[in-house]
């Protein structure tokens, strides 16, 4: 599959920022955020750049993007349709714990707020994986790692920002749990991701003669495609880049978003330097946007087999 | 709505004849000319006579080559198709020589392969994903023919459709990335939606035409006859029928949207082994010389000194 650059920067940026908000609403759900106003406003509102700045760089990868809401109809059979709603529902939530925030407020409602937020930001996650996992064309999408994977970097990847901010206004001391969890949580997303890639490796590629279902007569060869150009099919479905370089952009992605992050921690921890938190999360960010070029540019559609090698 | 109708009785669709098409392309310029200024249209094209002409069409012919594998007597049209994406090796039936040692495997390269031309389009699927995923309704399936078609006036080009459907039946009317300048089409209204076969749904209907040419324009433009349009819903329909008799196949049918389309398959050749036999060993040519004139007898013995 080509890998939109719009598609890529809505699943990392608003995955990250709707983490972002997952984690900090739990943490007011349960009573255990440190701070109150502004300490919860910041975070909030960096979280609000990053969904909002993903969700209109996803309007982007539309033919005409100001019919963006006709896509809030079809919530019955289509994930998309679902994901636009429960992006958009996860706003009043955050619009509650931002107002509860900036009266000071700290009674249940405020609570109730919080698990409400991060209710609906695990649902919007859900809702941006099922998408791809709903596809049956792309096997590389529907293995078994994809769901867990979406979460896991949506809470790796905001919790990171979330603990920069605690890092930097209240020092590394207040909480050893929250960083050290990240840390593990970074150690197993790599794991999963590694797991993915195996997968991926070995899945049967579709063939021109079960496409075409002539292979009941022989060996099947694509001889001709249907025009000398390449057309939009094979633009869009038999993108071949990626696997040249593929094996490199694994390490690199792995390195930036498992190595970087939970190396990161440690040495943070262990030398109490609170800079190295926002660096970890760069780091992050960085990495997931390598792994989901992967994912986009190493998925094979079936479309592809009809094609010959040379235009796909 | 993007939730699939109830199944109808009318399965409108089409059925192609991969014995007798000679790959001319008509049908997909038939296609083309047609729906580029039918309702659907215009289907422009960025730089249609540059470098890189780009542009949407709604059916396009590939072309195959086939290399038997089995001696071509074991493949009988009848024969119901399995659907095994991974087909085991045919079976070997070597003949055994007189020490009962099997004799080697001819060579796949000595056959003559087989050249299929293969023309794609959408095969009007009866529970095709490209319509559930769509988020607007746009893409729909209608429940009173089974045809499915794109709303251009809801659609907001996000490509899932074209993405969920195996076939390639979707194509999305963009401008080519490459094209520096673009004709007039990239301000049309139609362009950054997607477009597909609508099986000629302005023809088929349209009273304004006469009724013998009330069919999809690849039909009627096919030379050899080989596409034919019908009710593959109706088991008495000419359509199923042929099916039923030639042993029509569906599509990639494991991901369950059930086509309607079918292909007939192309009918046994023969495998060209005994014309290779023959055109090695140049024939003795055997010549009665008692049977030639006098003069003719007396040049042939004079010249066979």
């Amino acid at each position: 599959m080509k890998p939109a650059l719009s598609v890529i920067f809505f699943t990392v940026a608003s995955g990250a920022g709707y983490g972002l908000w997952c984690l900090l609403g739990l943490a007011i759900a349960t009573g255990i955020y440190p701070l109150t106003g502004t300490g919860v406003l910041v975070p909030l509102g960096f979280g609000f750049v990053l969904v909002s700045a993903g969700l209109l760089a996803s309007t982007a990868h539309l033919g005409r993007p100001e019919r963006a809401w006709r896509a809030l109809s079809q919530w019955r059979s289509s994930w998309l349709s679902r994901e636009g709603i429960a992006s958009l529902v996860t706003y009043l939530p955050m619009l509650a714990v931002a107002w509860f925030a900036f009266t000071r407020h700290a009674g249940m409602s405020l609570h109730v707020a919080g698990a409400v937020l991060a209710l609906c930001a695990l649902a919007t996650i859900l809702c941006t994986a099922n998408i791809y996992r709903s596809l049956k064309t792309i096997a590389a999408w529907r293995t078994r790692q994809v769901l867990p994977l979406y979460f896991m970097f949506a809470l790796l990847s905001g919790g990171l920002w979330l603990w920069a901010w605690l890092a930097l206004t209240t020092g590394l001391a207040i909480s050893l749990a929250f960083p050290l969890a990240l840390l593990g949580l970074a150690i197993v997303a790599a794991v999963i991701k590694v797991d993915h890639w195996k997968c991926v490796d070995t899945l049967p590629v579709n063939t021109a003669g079960h496409a075409t279902g002539l292979d009941m007569l022989g060996h099947v060869r694509a001889f001709e495609g249907p025009v000398t150009e390449e057309s939009y099919l094979t633009r869009e479905m038999a993108f071949v880049l990626a696997r040249k370089h593929g094996a490199r952009l694994r390490r690199i992605a792995l390195a930036l978003f498992g190595l970087a992050p939970a190396l990161g921690i440690a040495v943070a921890l262990a030398s109490d330097t609170a800079w190295l938190a926002p660096v970890a999360a760069l780091a992050a960010i960085a990495g997931l946007f390598v792994e989901r070029w992967l994912f986009f540019a190493e998925a094979r559609h079936t479309v592809a087999a009809f094609f010959p090698p040379t235009q796909a | 709505m993007t939730s699939l109708p109830a199944p109808a009785k009318k399965k409108l669709g089409l059925v192609i004849d991969l014995d007798i098409c000679v790959g001319c392309h008509a049908c997909a310029v038939a296609c083309k000319e047609w729906n580029d200024g039918g309702d659907f249209g215009p289907l422009p094209d960025d730089d249609p006579y540059g470098a890189e002409p780009h542009g949407v069409w709604f059916n396009r012919v590939h072309t195959y080559e086939v290399l038997p594998q089995a001696p071509a007597t074991s493949y009988a049209s009848t024969t119901p198709r399995t659907h095994n994406p991974h087909p085991a090796p045919a079976a070997q039936d070597h003949p055994l020589d007189s020490m009962g040692l099997q004799q080697p495997a001819p060579l796949i390269e000595s056959r003559v392969p087989q050249m299929v031309h293969f023309p794609r389009s959408c095969l009007h699927c009866e529970t095709p994903d490209c319509v559930t995923v769509c988020p607007t309704g746009a893409s729909y399936k209608r429940a009173e023919d089974g045809i499915v078609l794109v709303d251009e006036d809801k659609c907001i080009g996000c490509q899932l459709c074209a993405w969920a459907c195996p076939y390639g039946a979707r194509e999305i009317a963009l401008p080519h990335p490459k094209a520096a300048t673009s004709d007039a089409g990239r301000k049309d209204s139609k362009r950054g939606t997607m477009q597909k076969c609508t099986l000629c749904v302005d023809r088929i209907y349209n009273e304004t035409l006469d009724e013998r040419d009330r069919q999809p324009a690849c039909v009627m433009a096919c030379p050899t006859r080989a596409r034919m349009f019908g009710d593959l819903g109706d088991p008495d329909s000419d359509v199923s029928k042929v099916v039923a008799e030639r042993g029509g196949f569906a599509l990639m049918p494991e991901f369950g949207y059930q086509p309607v389309n079918r292909y007939l398959p192309p009918r046994p050749r023969r495998d060209g082994s005994e014309a290779a036999a023959t055109a090695s060993v140049p024939a003795e040519e055997a010549l009665d010389t008692a049977q030639l004139p006098p003069l003719l007898r007396w040049l042939d013995k004079a010249l066979s000194r």
